[in-house]
C-alpha cells in the first residue's frame, strides 16, 4: 500500500514539473531543470563522472570523519607500510596513512578547482559579452589582450608567477586564473556575435534597454552553458596543472596532503614502496576522468542545438 | 505621426559602403494603416530598422510623433514606438517566460502593476493566464507571434513598426493574426507602417502603401487604386501581375 501512495506521489511530482502551463515561475523553472535533468540522466557516462565528482566534494568535507588517522601526525615507526586493514593504502616515509592523506587532498584539490573557477569564469564571461557585444574598437582592445594571454603557454606562465609571487596554493591558483580565463572570453564573444543579432535584442533595444542590461539579462543566461561545460571539461586541466605544481614544489607546501606533492614525495620509493606515489596519482586519475565524463554530459544535456 | 524626409540609409563604410535606402520621403498621419511593398532586398524593413532607430548610418530627416529622431537611441521614443519582428522564433528570448519577455520592458521603462499589466496584455492579443509561464520552446508559431505583438503593445506606443509579422506562419495562422492586428489597431488607437512583400496582405491591412525598389520608392497610391489596376509604375503593375491578377481568386 505504501509503496504505491509513493508512487502515485512520484507520479504528481513528475506530472507537476512537466505541466504544459506552469501556474508560476518556479514551477517553470523546475521544470526545465527536471528536462535538462533527464537528459542528463540518462547518460550512464555522464552520471559517473557526477558520482564521481560527488564523492570528491563529500571527501572534501567529511575528510576527518571518513578517516581517523591524521593526515600530518607522523609516526616514524611504521613508515612505508604496504596497503594492509590498518593503512587501506600504506603509509609513505613519515608514517603517515595515505588514505587519510588523499581524502584531505581532496579539499586542496576542491579549493583550486572552485576559486579558479570563481576567478577565471566569470571574467572570462563578462570579458566577452561586453567585446562581443559593443565591437568595435571595445572588441579589438579586449580580443587583443585576449591574445596576449592566450599566447602564453599555461604552465610556464603558472611556473614564471610562482617562481616570481613564491610558492604556494594561493599563487598557484592566481597563476592558473590568469591563464585559465582567455578561452572563456572567445567561447562568449562567439556566442555574443550570434544571440547580438536576434530579433529579442532588437527588442530590448526598442525597449530603451542600456548596453549593460541587455548584456546581464539577455546574453548572458545564454553563454553560461556553453561556459559551464568548458569550464568543468578544463577543471580536468586544472587539477593536473596544480599537482603539476605541487609535484615540482611550487603548489601546497609539505606538509599539506596536497596530490601532486604526495606523487614528488613517493617518487624516490616508486621500485620498492609503489604505493606511496601510485595513490596520490590514481586520486587524480579518477578525478580528472570525473571532471571529464561530468563536462560531456553536460554538454550533451545542455547544447541549444540538440534540444 | 512619421515623417520621412530624403532618408537614405547604407551599411558598411568606405569602399563597402553600400546604399539600403535612397531619397525616401513620406509622411503617415495619425491612426493611419500605411504598406512598403517590395522584394526581398528593396530596403523596405531598412526604412523600419531606421525608424525604429536600430540602424546606425542614416541621412535626412526622421521624425516621429513631430520629434526628430536624433543619431543614437532615445528611451523616450520607446513609449511612442514599437516594432513587430518577421521571425517568431528569434524574436522571443528562448530562456525568458512569456511573464518575464512581458515584463522586461516595464522593469526598463520603470512601471508599476507589472502583473495586472502583463495580464492584460495577454488578454488583449487572445492569450489566456495558461500561457504566462511558458517558455518559447512550449509556444506555436502564432502564439510567439501574439506573445511578441504583446510585448510591442504592453508600453501602449502609439505606432506599431510591422515587419512582415505573418510571413514566417502557416495560411490560417496568418489570417487569425492579421485579424488580430486590424483589430488592435481599432482597439489602441494605432499608427501601423507594415512592411510585406504580400499585396494581398497589405491591401487587407492598409488604406494606402509605397512600393520600393532598390532603395527608391517607385509609387505611393492608395489600395483602391491597386483594385482598379490604375498603377503607374510598370513594377507595380509587374507585382500585381506576378500576385495572380490579384482579386481574381480573392
Amino acid at each position: 500500500m505504501a509503496e504505491v501512495a509513493i508512487k502515485s506521489q512520484d507520479f504528481r511530482l513528475k506530472a507537476w514539473l512537466l505541466d504544459d502551463s506552469p501556474g508560476s515561475a518556479l514551477q517553470a523553472r523546475l521544470g526545465r531543470f527536471y528536462l535538462g535533468w533527464r537528459a542528463f540522466a540518462r547518460n550512464p557516462l555522464a552520471m559517473t563522472g557526477l558520482a564521481i565528482v560527488l564523492a570528491l566534494v563529500i571527501a572534501a568535507i567529511f575528510a576527518p570523519w571518513l578517516s581517523e588517522a591524521s593526515p600530518l601526525e607522523q609516526a616514524l615507526e611504521r613508515r612505508l607500510e604496504p596497503p594492509s586493514a590498518a593503512h587501506w593504502l600504506g603509509t609513505d616515509p613519515f608514517g603517515r596513512d595515505i588514505l587519510s592523506r588523499i581524502l584531505h587532498g581532496a579539499r586542496i584539490t576542491l579549493y583550486i578547482v572552485l576559486l579558479v573557477t570563481l576567478l577565471s569564469a566569470p571574467f572570462g564571461l563578462v570579458v566577452g559579452c561586453v567585446a562581443g557585444y559593443f565591437g568595435g574598437w571595445v572588441d579589438r582592445a579586449l580580443m587583443r589582450l585576449t591574445d596576449v594571454f592566450l599566447a602564453f603557454p599555461k604552465l610556464i606562465l603558472a611556473l614564471a608567477l610562482v617562481a616570481a609571487l613564491g610558492p604556494g596554493v594561493e599563487n598557484a591558483v592566481a597563476a592558473i586564473a590568469l591563464t585559465a580565463w582567455p578561452p572563456y572570453a572567445r567561447i562568449a564573444r562567439a556566442e555574443t556575435l550570434v544571440i547580438r543579432e536576434s530579433g529579442y535584442i532588437d527588442a530590448a533595444r526598442l525597449q530603451g534597454a542600456s548596453g549593460a542590461r541587455i548584456i546581464w539579462k539577455q546574453v548572458m543566461p545564454l553563454c553560461t552553458s556553453s561556459l559551464i561545460v568548458r569550464v568543468t571539461l578544463d577543471m580536468a586541466g586544472v587539477i593536473l596543472i596544480a599537482a603539476g605544481l605541487g609535484f615540482l614544489g611550487l603548489g601546497a607546501q609539505p606538509p599539506e596532503p596536497e596530490w601532486g606533492a604526495m606523487i614528488a614525495e613517493g617518487r624516490r620509493f616508486i621500485i620498492d614502496q609503489w604505493w606511496v606515489a601510485t595513490m596520490p596519482g590514481i586520486a587524480i586519475l579518477i578525478v580528472s576522468l570525473g571532471f571529464n565524463l561530468l563536462g560531456d554530459g553536460l554538454r550533451d544535456a545542455l547544447d541549444p542545438r540538440q534540444r | 505621426m512619421i515623417e520621412l524626409k530624403d532618408l537614405e540609409v547604407w551599411y558598411g563604410r568606405g569602399a563597402d559602403r553600400r546604399a539600403a535606402v535612397q531619397g525616401v520621403t513620406l509622411r503617415l498621419e495619425a491612426g493611419e494603416s500605411y504598406g512598403l511593398v517590395g522584394e526581398s532586398g528593396s530596403g523596405k524593413s531598412t526604412i523600419l530598422c531606421a525608424v525604429a532607430g536600430l540602424a546606425r548610418d542614416w541621412r535626412g530627416e526622421i521624425r516621429v510623433g513631430g520629434r526628430a529622431r536624433g543619431r543614437g537611441r532615445k528611451s523616450v521614443f520607446a513609449r511612442q514606438l514599437q516594432m513587430v519582428f518577421q521571425d517568431p522564433y528569434g524574436s522571443l528570448h528562448p530562456r525568458h517566460t512569456v511573464e518575464t519577455t512581458l515584463a522586461e520592458p516595464l522593469h526598463i521603462q520603470r512601471l508599476g502593476g507589472v502583473t495586472e499589466r502583463v495580464g492584460a496584455a495577454l488578454d488583449a492579443v487572445g492569450l489566456s493566464g495558461a500561457f504566462r509561464y511558458r517558455y518559447p520552446h512550449q509556444l506555436s508559431g502564432g502564439q510567439r507571434q501574439r506573445v511578441a505583438i504583446a510585448r510591442a503593445l504592453i508600453l501602449k506606443p502609439k505606432i506599431l513598426l510591422l515587419d512582415e509579422p505573418t510571413s514566417a506562419l502557416d495560411v490560417s495562422v496568418q489570417a487569425e493574426v492579421l485579424n488580430l492586428l486590424v483589430r488592435l489597431k481599432e482597439e489602441f488607437r494605432l499608427t501601423y507602417l507594415f512592411v510585406s512583400h504580400d499585396l494581398g496582405v497589405v491591401a487587407h491591412m492598409c488604406e494606402r502603401f509605397a512600393v520600393m525598389q532598390e532603395g527608391r520608392i517607385v509609387e505611393e497610391t492608395e489600395v483602391g487604386n491597386l483594385r482598379r489596376g490604375a498603377l503607374s509604375h510598370p513594377f507595380t503593375r509587374e507585382l500585381r501581375q506576378a500576385y495572380g491578377g490579384y482579386r481574381r481568386h480573392g
